[in-house]
């Protein structure tokens, strides 16, 4: 007769500890890994010595002009000189601050958004974000209410990349809503409206949108009614947004199981709130990755509004580099710019992670 | 006793596919009636048409006095009086266990936040998962999700329950406990309809049982009769098969 013997719990073997099993886990794990291995570090070995010199040790950054620039690496003076043309456009210099502070707001917003707890605060904090704070930065940049009025011609460089992207992500998110509910509506005429309008849209290149929205559509309005030009991209950006946000968030309806709709629909909610309360919520979490990363497309594409006439960031480096005393100096500023997208879309990235953190409910205990 | 509901000649179609044929049943205020059959047969249509989660084309069913059309307002209203228990529970994932319950009561019947949630602690309470009110379903267990479920159908403090085979999706240890709070609301003299297997439920606490097949009720009967004297021929093949 064999008797039951309860296992004592025991710890997992320590199979391999140390640098070495380090590397050779993670970098030499097969002869193809290492060769790879190799090869990678060869090629930095080539190319960031070079790299370094350019942009660090035989870099000049105090001269006034490019001619003082002897040195064989980089001209960063260049874009020292610059960089309120890059961040400001032609905005006056006595009003940076009003952009500064339009800046500070959202930041404040943005982690005001980040640290709210509760329903209450949440809910606070998205009237604030998406009803109060466009009016405030609006007032703030353009001017009215005692401030002097500055004509959306003198905006330029980051502050009219990040207007134009803020514009265009904030007002299509809305309109995408409304979209991908039409296209899954039960009303025919809803459905091909917004079918027609997406696949429109998403036939069209942004530039064509662009296009169209400053040339073509000020021969719907009068010579007086003249539309600002600013306006019309923002609208053009919008309604090219708001098409392939409709398709990630159809998808994300898409994923929400039947039973969710048919249990909202038992417990007595209307078609607004089944939707509000039930099924978006879990269909924009689902689409929180595709979502950013539609908005990141977006904010590259920002830069096409050169196209129609507007200076963003990028059209800046190019004005600046036709300034007599820095002919030539394009190639630091395009880094510089690459450096400041990178940064902003990398966080941008980094918060939809953390977005998709904070709804998880999944393993939650 | 008069009739809560009362189904005539009920048909409907999915497509070219005769679904619910000619169905008739009246139900009684404080009725327990459980619906067997094998898969297929139309149960689980039948009791979504009570609450008009499946439209129909022919006859008609009049709940509570109201007779069911496409009336969205009616509808509404009907669905607050008639409440349903899905097989997959169907619960709000991102909401809390209490949110889930207290749901229906604010936005559908505009109770005061506070006395919304009294009664859904209430309810918790009487299926026996208070303690997990802040929880999220997904950290429940298939039994305790299940509890849930009915607890919110009892939110909006319905006339009538719609059970939709509510112990199929369960692991066997997990169905007692779903089965003794719904023993539990047969007692308090709830009306009920289960599409259910559990023939121990059925003997328990039925006052009727029908047997549907292929879209018909086949046979209709208190338990007794239901499972000593079979009459027909299918229902006969049928318990044999359930009951071993």
């Amino acid at each position: 007769m064999s008797v039951f013997k309860a296992e004592i719990q025991q710890k997992p073997p320590i199979a391999s500890v140390g640098i070495f099993a380090w590397l050779r886990a993670n970098l030499f794990s097969s002869l193809f890994s290492g060769v790879l291995t190799v090869s990678v570090a060869y090629l930095l070995y080539l190319s960031l010595p070079p790299l370094a010199n350019w942009a660090l040790f035989n870099a000049d950054f105090v001269t006034s002009s490019n001619t003082e620039c002897t040195r064989q690496g980089a001209c960063w003076a260049y874009v020292i000189e610059k960089i309120d043309l890059f961040i400001y456009g032609f905005y006056p210099a006595e009003s940076y601050w009003r952009v500064q502070l339009a800046f500070a707001l959202a930041l404040f917003i943005i982690a005001f958004m980040r640290l709210a707890r509760g329903r209450q605060w949440r809910f606070k904090a998205i009237i604030l974000a998406f009803l109060m704070y466009p009016f405030v930065a609006f007032v703030l940049l353009y001017g009215g209410f005692g401030l002097e009025v500055i004509e959306t011609h003198q905006w330029g460089g980051l502050t009219l990349t990040i207007v134009v992207a803020a514009v265009g992500i904030i007002a299509s998110f809305p309109l995408g809503i409304l979209l991908a509910l039409g296209r899954q509506s039960k009303m025919k005429i809803i459905r091909l409206f917004s079918v027609l309008y997406i696949e429109f849209i998403r036939g069209v290149p942004l530039i064509t949108i662009l296009f169209m929205a400053s040339v073509i559509l000020p021969l719907f309005f009068t010579e007086e009614m003249n539309v600002d030009k600013l306006l019309r991209a923002l609208i053009g950006i919008t309604l090219f947004q708001a098409a392939y946000i409709a398709e990630v968030i159809r998808g994300g309806l898409q994923a929400v199981p039947t039973g969710q709709f048919e249990a909202a629909d038992a417990i007595g909610l209307n078609f607004i709130q089944k939707m509000s309360l039930v099924i978006l919520p879990q269909a924009l979490k689902i689409s929180i990755p595709n979502i950013v990363g539609s908005f990141i497309a977006l904010f590259k594409d920002t830069t096409l509004v050169l196209i129609v006439g507007l200076f963003d960031v990028l059209a800046m480096v190019g004005l600046s580099s036709s300034d007599e005393n820095w002919l030539g100096r394009e190639t630091e500023g395009y880094v510089f710019v690459a450096l400041i997208l990178w940064i902003i879309l990398y966080s941008m990235s980094k918060y939809s992670k953390n977005l998709e953190r904070r709804f998880s409910t999944e393993h939650k205990i | 006793m008069k009739n809560i509901i009362e189904i005539n000649s009920l048909n409907k179609w999915y497509g070219d596919f005769h679904a619910l044929k000619n169905i008739n049943l009246n139900v009684k205020e404080g009725e327990i009636i459980v619906i067997c059959g094998p898969s297929g047969s139309g149960k689980s249509t039948l009791i979504r048409c009570i609450n008009f989660l499946e439209k129909f084309q022919k006859g008609k069913i009049i709940v509570d006095g109201t007779r069911l059309s496409d009336n969205v307002k009616k509808i509404r209203q009907l669905r607050s009086q008639v409440s349903m228990v899905f097989q997959h529970f169907n619960l709000f994932p991102h909401l809390s266990i209490l949110d889930n319950l207290t749901l229906a009561p604010i936005w559908v019947h505009h109770q005061p936040k506070q006395q919304a949630v009294d009664k859904s602690l209430q309810l918790l309470e009487r299926v026996g998962i208070r303690d997990q009110a802040e929880k999220y379903p997904n950290q429940l267990s298939g039994g305790q999700q299940q509890r849930v479920a009915i607890a919110r159908a009892l939110s909006t403090s319905p006339k009538i329950m719609l059970f939709d085979e509510p112990t199929s999706a369960l692991d066997p240890e997990m169905i007692a406990e779903v089965l003794d709070v719904m023993v539990e609301l047969a007692k308090e003299g709830m009306t009920m309809l289960c599409v259910t297997h559990e023939m121990g439920f059925a003997k328990k606490v039925a006052d009727r049982i029908i047997f549907m097949d292929e879209g018909q009720i086949i046979e209709q009967n208190q338990p007794d009769m239901f499972f000593n004297q079979p009459e027909s021929e299918r229902l006969q093949l049928f318990l044999e098969q359930i009951l071993g």
